[in-house]
């Protein structure tokens, strides 16, 4: 179902026609409230390759004009904004582009450490659908952190111009995860996107995240135990098995984490260090 | 709390792993990736190739006319921009200089102000306000939109791909090349960029050569320069064409120096491996027209009109009390520049360049402005013209002025633009160099090293100049 008729936002037209009754196109719930995130009820990110329409995704929601420029690696740090939907408030936090979270560059540990540590209550993975096959080796490795994630497969009007088609019902099967088509650029899927992330971050939908099977059983194997002790050492901890790989690897950031027990705080529900400490602690509980 | 045993742990079963056990994790990431991929996504082949972006890149990426075009369009967009900007320039200076700040004047005079009361604010802060206004706006509303459609077109990636080759040539990162393409809006923006690279040795090198990439702050002076200094060398018709040339060639400078330095670092303090990685080159997308004007010009234009005028007022202020406040028969400022002088004349420019570029280290945007009312305070004095007639001169006159009250020559607009070009870094660069570098010593060179270069090349250019009596 590629979208040439996909519904417009909100706010790209006057509101007419026939779908004002429809729930989603009652513009009146997207409140895009800038960089004045205020209280909030929700931490949603937004990450993805570079150059994928983040920052588009972002001043759709936010009502914000950070500067989109059409190329890579544009957003070297993190960018903060708020928007308010159907009574509830999300601070949206733009990360920079990645290829992936294994390595240790500057961008990707802000990345993988907002991930982590700052435990979003939704992720949204923005993909080009122009380019799904590498974008996909991202989104695998976010749902190995977590498994709130809603994809927005994004560029769908020039995926549709090179003359790709993608089984989009397919897709969210296969990942576990909804999964949205949008042109962000026109506005389009906006919308959807919205209902999206509130079910999963309110988590009235069940998300079953796609985990990465290793072809090695000793690897498998090792995983496992080790998944097992953290699980002990740490109860509560979300993503066990990612946190053993990294450990199995030697990552000296899990590692120190590990050492002074900051790994611990997020199975308690508690901020990690600098995403979250303004977060209200009604909703960090969960 | 030791968790130690948990790490000892792991180290076991590492040890139990197949060396390449890591190559395995990617790869059983990678084949899931391609499964779920080959299994949702079809193509229709026939209209698979997309042959205008290929053909396009072919062009564009070409080891010959790649930079062939480059030349072109950023020429083409600083002809546009100058040859846009003289008219509503003039208009502006006639508007807020002329008739604005007599009109403010007699308003205040008139109200019973006391003297010192109008110099600091109509004097100092307003027509230092005025200048900013009526010299930037103007070449900015201009040179961000085109700029910004090139780069929503998706042109600065090729750019950078062009680039790319020279940049591992002079052993610096090819990411290099794109934290320089930010460079050129703000150079505190251009070293947040270097977080992209990630070898440290190759992101210091892109830090301190950032400089060199002109910034918002100082296309106006090397606008302004080349068109009444050097477009006027050329007969009236070909005036801006030539005006535009020399902002190129100043560019061009730039980037050749950013390379030499990038190698001469390279090859000596920061000496190491250079990385391989790989850039994309992101489809062409059609700009968006009115989004593109609007958030170049509300988004960058006001924004650095903003910046610039936040500076130009208090530093009016700075300019109106040192040129007025008398110490041993003269003003501060004239000792200043005094004592200025000679080196100042050493370099090709004068001390009243130099003393503005102190007053400008917050910001680079207020050079012109700054240059000019020093000029017209002291210049009477200094070079002997009359006094007090130069307030009522129009904008086609800032050369005028600074012939005349000045004492400027070719060479000292030349130097002018390679200083603009070399010398340190602004303030809230620093800091952010600072910031990003956590370093005291590479904060220190990447302050100091553009500025001996600033101090080196216009000593070599002035003496040149002098030995081969030119001037």
């Amino acid at each position: 179902m590629p979208g040439p008729e996909l519904p417009t936002a909100p706010d790209a037209g006057p509101a007419h026609g026939a779908c004002t009754s429809c729930a989603i196109y009652n513009s009146a719930n997207l409140r895009k409230l800038g960089v004045e995130t205020g209280t909030y009820d929700y931490v949603a990110a937004v990450a993805g390759n570079p150059n994928t329409g983040k920052s588009t995704v972002f001043n759709a929601l936010t009502g914000l004009r950070q500067h989109v420029g059409n190329w890579p690696g544009k957003t070297v740090a993190r960018a903060e904004g708020g928007f308010h939907y159907h009574g509830h408030g999300y601070k949206l936090v733009d990360l920079p582009g990645t290829y992936s979270l294994l390595s240790t560059s500057n961008d990707e540990e802000i990345a993988r450490d907002f991930l982590l540590f700052g435990r979003p209550d939704v992720t949204i993975a923005v993909v080009d659908a122009t380019r799904l096959e590498r974008n996909l080796n991202l989104v695998l490795q976010i749902l190995q952190i977590t498994d709130r994630v809603v994809v927005a497969l994004n560029l769908m009007d020039e995926s549709e111009r090179h003359g790709i088609t993608i089984d989009v019902r397919h897709l969210a099967r296969e990942l576990g995860v909804p999964v949205t088509p949008m042109a962000a650029r026109k506005g389009q899927g906006v919308p959807e996107l919205l209902e999206s992330v509130e079910q999963v971050a309110r988590g009235t939908v069940a998300t079953r995240a796609h985990r990465v099977k290793h072809r090695d059983p000793r690897l498998e194997r090792a995983v496992d135990v080790l998944a097992g002790q953290l699980q002990q050492t740490f109860p509560g901890l979300p993503s066990t098995r990612w946190v053993a790989l990294r450990l199995l690897e030697g990552d000296p950031g899990t590692e120190q984490a590990v050492r002074d027990g900051t790994l611990g705080d997020l199975g308690r529900g508690i901020a990690g260090p600098e995403a979250t400490s303004a977060r209200p602690t009604g909703t960090a509980a969960r | 709390m030791s968790n130690a045993h948990l790490l000892d742990h792991a180290a076991r079963l590492r040890d139990d792993l197949p060396a390449d056990f890591q190559e395995g994790i990617v790869e059983s990431i990678y084949s899931d990736a391609a499964a779920i991929s080959s299994s949702t996504v079809s193509r229709d082949s026939q209209r698979a190739r997309l042959t205008a972006d290929r053909l396009l890149d072919r062009a564009l990426t070409h080891r010959v006319w790649g930079f062939a075009v480059m030349g072109v369009l950023f020429f083409a967009v600083f002809w546009f921009t100058i040859a846009g900007a003289a008219g509503p320039s003039g208009l502006l200076y006639t508007l807020l200089v002329e008739g604005g700040h007599a009109w403010l004047r007699d308003g205040f005079v008139a109200l019973g102000s006391p003297g010192w009361l109008t110099g600091i604010v109509i004097d100092g802060a307003y027509l230092a306000t005025a200048w900013v206004i009526a010299v930037m706006l103007p070449p900015m509303a201009i040179f961000f939109p085109l700029f910004t459609l090139l780069e929503d077109f998706g042109y600065l990636p090729r750019v950078a791909f062009n680039l790319d080759r020279l940049f591992s040539a002079a052993g610096a990162h090819g990411k290099q090349s794109l934290s320089m393409m930010m460079g050129y809006g703000c150079n505190a923006a251009g070293v947040t960029a270097t977080r992209i690279i990630d070898s440290r040795r190759e992101r210091l090198i892109a830090i301190i050569t950032n400089n060199f990439s002109i910034c918002n702050g100082r296309w106006p002076t090397l606008i302004l320069m080349g068109t009444i200094f050097i477009g006027a060398l050329a007969p009236p018709a070909l005036g801006s064409v030539v005006a535009a040339g020399s902002v190129v060639a100043v560019a061009v400078v730039g980037v050749l120096t950013t390379l030499l330095v990038s190698w001469g670092l390279s090859k000596t303090v920061l000496r190491g491996q250079t990385s391989t990685y790989s850039l994309e080159l992101p489809p062409y997308r059609p700009p968006q027209l009115w989004r593109t004007l609007h958030t170049s010009l509300i988004d960058r234009t006001l924004f650095v009109l903003r910046r610039a005028i936040l500076m130009a007022a208090p530093a009016g202020v700075v300019i109106w009390l040192l040129s007025n406040i008398t110490v041993d028969a003269s003003s501060i400022a004239a000792h200043v520049v005094d004592a200025l002088d000679p080196l100042g004349l050493a370099l090709g420019l004068n001390g009243i360049i130099l003393l503005a570029y102190i007053v400008a280290i917050p910001a680079n945007e207020i050079i012109i402005p700054t240059i000019l009312m020093l000029t017209m305070t002291l210049g009477s004095n200094l070079f002997g013209a009359q006094d007090g007639v130069m307030l009522e001169l129009g904008s086609a006159h800032t050369e005028t002025v600074l012939i005349q009250a000045g004492g400027w020559t070719l060479l000292t607009a030349i130097n002018l633009m390679l200083f603009s070009l070399l010398h340190n870094p602004c303030s809230t660069t620093i800091l952010t160099i600072w910031n990003e570098t956590k370093s005291l010593k590479w904060t220190t060179v990447a302050t100091l090293l553009p500025l001996t270069l600033a101090f080196a090349v216009t000593f070599l250019t002035a003496t040149t100049a002098r030995l081969a009596g030119w001037i």
